[in-house]
């Protein structure tokens, strides 16, 4: 295996830890508004990934990094080229940061509740952009020879990949609501219980009819074959199971369910595209690779001793850092 | 406007409103450890109380400085296409690096901290406030690498249209990082300091409760303050002598010397007329800049026409001079806050030894606005780094109008700076609402009764 392999490997990894952490904390946000029906309610569930957020987040910044350190030219084509789509991104992000420290250090419920919303815009547009966004990547996009996205924002946004955020963003509030079935008590507990069941059969319909749609937009399922391979048939397995251990109580495992579920999503993406970066559709031979959007073997060999090094590090302090607050959240210990 | 301008104000004034919180956090993550560390040692409730009460400020001025991080991080690839696909090879690497080393550090130990009091042994949880402290100004090292990359090239070669990275070792200890890093780690401490001094003495003048928190407080600032600002003024010394070797435009732009001098005479206040490159006006100190530059009084330090002259030489026709003017009182602003503060704070420890600073009222009254003398001089700081390097994004190697994204309209940038600056301008107010606050409450000293009840439900 080369470099540029490993360096695809390392970022789709990346990927698949920000949407595997931060999937259920923008679960956690859009439930916010809907399951907390008080303040202190409220504060319950905002403390459940009140020590993670930020942690979660860091994901995606080092996803940015590696890309930009990794395949410079393809950080390049499409942060300028999906710009508002990005912007919208950040705007609400930038929200929702600053929403989970400031909401609680000011007590008229004005306050609190513009925040709260916050929180939700904040967990939701991120959400549905990044459905958007993958499903982009996966079906093509307008680059020229010198890859520059020459397509608008408007191209972005077909019946396609607002199917596919949708599916996001319904996956995501379903990882979100079983975390909070794992992380709080009593009443609260059951009523996230009840969203995820509630949940479960649309996420389904959704998801299988986003599949459809992708044989029809992508060669995802051309390449891959009519045996798809362990990555989506894995996906789906997990999807399914999902309903099983919802119905039977084992909370743990629907969450780690759903966790497989998209893990496997964002890994069959990635091998559908593999060795592409970004995908041209006005021309194959425009397309971005792991090859011709590179870094020098000098960079990618530094990088990849930086990354072997510190990677599997910060696996292990923020596994320990969930094994520290790994109880289950109530009013005693609220912080934010 | 063209899609350059507005890109360069759109950094401008998001990477301004990032380092508005930047410093403090690095100066302050480091004091409110060594408070908590004083608590660890001896036991001393006041030294809890005092790490809460910073704790606190730290926190809120924290959250604001990740969040504008992540507009940082991605808007070189919206803005900048052409400068990331030049430099990525090189400038990739420090920005992943500082992502992986030091923001997983930060964010996940910074969760520990906070939600961390009742729940780890003492040790561990000082630890983690430990690791906050060490792992912002380690991603300080990283960025201001990155950044030194820009001021001052080293460790590339010019390949396959790209500058691409051929010692690892050369960029990381880039002489120009060699002198930037240690005078914005001191200005951190500078920042900070004054921060905590400035709000101390506004309760000490109150005589809040628990006044005892803000008098060791105030004592704490006072010397961290002459720690600081006379490091950034020695560390900054040597830095103005490596800018006359290194990036000898800026010196110049920054003194509004014209034509070369030997010994060069050092402006205090200079009126020109920047097109025609003249003086209209002039106060001068002889010899000052070559003592600047070279320690000694004598000395030949280059001014602007002869390095136009150079340049054009070397990079072919153009115009190399940078925004005079602004570069001018960035420097002067810059040194004035700086030795306004050396004398504050000498001030102060002066004060503080005679055990009189409570009993100093017009001392007291002065320092809660000299919070904004070290803001005022990291803004001034990065202007004059930035502008300075004008017309370059990488010194010598690529020009700014090379640099910005030829497939994002002017009317995308416009609306994208529009949008930040709206946000920005009503985050800040909250911001500045919830600092003062809870910098000004002291009831938060004793233990918070804080939502023992439910509070009523929000309507929406
Ligand atoms: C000298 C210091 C310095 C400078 C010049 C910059 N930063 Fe910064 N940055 C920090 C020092 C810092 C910090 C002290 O580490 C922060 C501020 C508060 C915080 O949480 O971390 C931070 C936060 C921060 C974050 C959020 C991290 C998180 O979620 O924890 C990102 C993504 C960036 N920065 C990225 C950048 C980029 C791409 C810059 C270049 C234009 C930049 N910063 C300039
Ligand atoms: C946080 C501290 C910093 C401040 C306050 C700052 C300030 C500025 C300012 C005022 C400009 C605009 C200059 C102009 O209008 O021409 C600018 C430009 C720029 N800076 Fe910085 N800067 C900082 C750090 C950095 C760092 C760390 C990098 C790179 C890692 C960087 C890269 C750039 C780039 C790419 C531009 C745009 C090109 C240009 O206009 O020169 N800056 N910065
Ligand atoms: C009083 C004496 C001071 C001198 C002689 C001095 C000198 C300098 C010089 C020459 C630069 C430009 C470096 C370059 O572009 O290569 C600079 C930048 C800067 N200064 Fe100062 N400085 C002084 C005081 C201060 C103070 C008091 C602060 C803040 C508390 C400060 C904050 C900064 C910052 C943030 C930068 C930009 C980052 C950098 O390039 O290092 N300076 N200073």
């Amino acid at each position: 295996m080369d470099l540029n392999t490993l360096w695809f490997i390392l970022i789709a990894v990346l990927f698949i830890g920000y949407f595997f952490l931060e999937g259920f904390d923008y679960g956690v946000g859009i439930l916010l508004p809907f399951l907390g029906k008080n303040d202190e309610e409220r504060r319950i569930v905002i403390n459940t990934i009140g020590p993670f957020w930020d942690g979660n987040e860091v994901w995606l910044l080092t996803a940015g990094g590696a890309m930009f350190a990794a395949f410079p030219q393809m950080y390049a084509t499409i942060f300028s080229g999906f710009y508002l789509a990005l912007f919208l991104m950040l705007v609400t992000l930038i929200l929702r940061g600053v929403a989970f420290e400031f909401r609680s250090k000011d007590k008229r419920p004005g306050w609190r509740s513009t925040w709260d919303w916050m929180i939700f815009l904040g967990s939701a547009v991120p959400g549905l952009l990044w459905g958007v966004a993958l499903s982009n990547l996966a079906r093509g996009v307008a680059i020229d020879a010198n890859m520059h996205y020459v397509g608008t924002f408007w191209d972005l946004l077909s019946p396609y990949s607002l199917l596919s955020g949708v599916a996001s963003l319904i996956a995501f509030t379903l990882h979100g609501a079983l975390f909070l079935s794992l992380k709080t008590e009593g009443e609260m507990a059951e009523r996230a219980h009840r969203t995820a069941s509630r949940l479960w059969l649309p996420a389904v319909v959704v998801i299988l009819v986003f599949v459809v749609a992708s044989y029809g937009s992508t060669d995802i399922f051309q390449r891959l074959g009519v045996n798809p391979g362990i990555a989506p048939l894995g996906a789906l397995a997990a999807l399914l199971s999902i309903g099983y251990f919802i119905r039977e109580r084992r909370h743990g495992w629907a969450f780690v369910a759903s966790g497989a579920n998209l893990a496997l999503s964002v890994l069959t993406i990635f091998s559908g595209l593999y060795p592409r970066l970004v995908i041209s559709n006005l021309n194959p031979e425009w397309n971005l690779t792991i090859y011709n959007a590179s870094s020098s073997e000098y960079t990618l060999q530094v990088m990849s001793l930086v990354a072997l090094i510190f990677v599997p590090i910060v696996l292990a302090y923020q596994s320990w850092s969930y094994w520290v607050f790994r109880k289950r959240v109530s009013r005693k210990d609220l912080e934010y | 406007m063209a899609n350059l301008d507005l890109a360069r104000l759109q950094f401008a004034i998001t990477t301004i409103y990032h380092f508005f919180f930047v410093p403090l956090t690095l100066g302050l993550s480091i004091l409110v450890a060594l408070m908590q560390t004083q608590y660890y040692r001896t036991g001393d409730e006041t030294y809890k109380r005092m790490t809460k009460f910073w704790g606190k400020l730290f926190l809120i001025n924290f959250a604001m400085g990740v969040v504008t991080g992540i507009v940082q991080e991605f808007q070189f690839g919206m803005n900048w296409s052409e400068y990331s696909r030049f430099v990525g090879d090189i400038f990739g690497a420090p920005l992943a690096v500082e992502a992986l080393m030091a923001f997983f550090i930060e964010s996940t130990f910074l969760g520990v901290w906070l939600f961390g009091w009742d729940r780890l042994p003492k040790r561990a949880h000082l630890a983690s406030i430990w690791l906050v402290a060490i792992a912002s100004n380690l991603s300080a090292l990283w960025i201001l690498i990155a950044n030194s990359f820009m001021q001052e090239p080293v460790g590339y070669a010019l390949r396959n249209g790209r500058a691409e990275m051929t010692d690892f070792l050369a960029l990381v200890s880039n002489p120009h990082v060699l002198v930037q890093y240690p005078h914005v780690f001191f200005s951190g401490i500078t920042t900070a300091a004054f921060f905590v001094l400035g709000i101390s003495a506004w309760h000490l003048l109150r005589k809040s409760s628990n006044i005892e928190v803000f008098r060791r407080s105030a004592n704490w600032a006072t010397v961290y303050a002459v720690i600081g600002v006379v490091m950034v003024i020695m560390v900054g010394h040597t830095q103005a002598q490596h800018m006359v070797q290194a990036q000898p435009m800026k010196m110049a732009a920054a003194e509004a010397l014209w034509d070369s001098e030997d010994p060069a005479s050092m402006s205090l206040f200079t009126v020109g007329d920047e097109p025609g490159r003249r003086d209209v006006f002039s106060i001068r100190i002889p010899g000052l800049l070559s003592f600047l530059a070279y320690n000694r009084f004598e000395g030949e330090v280059k001014g602007i026409n002869d390095l136009q002259a150079e340049y054009e030489e070397t990079y072919g026709p153009g115009d190399y001079v940078p925004p005079i003017a602004l570069n001018y009182w960035s420097f002067r602003l810059m040194v004035g806050a700086g030795f306004l503060m050396l004398f504050l704070a000498l001030y102060g420890l002066y004060t503080a030894i005679q055990k009189k600073t409570e009993n100093a009222p017009r001392f007291l009254r002065l320092l809660p606005f000299a919070i904004f003398l070290p803001y005022l001089a990291n803004i001034t700081g990065w202007l004059l780094t930035e502008l300075g390097r004008q017309p370059w994004i990488v010194f010598g190697l690529q020009r700014v109008e090379d640099a910005v994204s030829p497939n994002v309209s002017a009317e995308t940038v416009l609306l994208s700076l529009v949008g930040f600056t709206l946000l920005y301008g009503v985050l800040m107010v909250a911001d500045i609402y919830l600092l003062a606050k809870f910098a000004r409450d002291d009831s938060s000293l004793s233990p918070e009764p804080d939502s023992a009840q439910p509070a009523p439900a929000a309507s929406f």
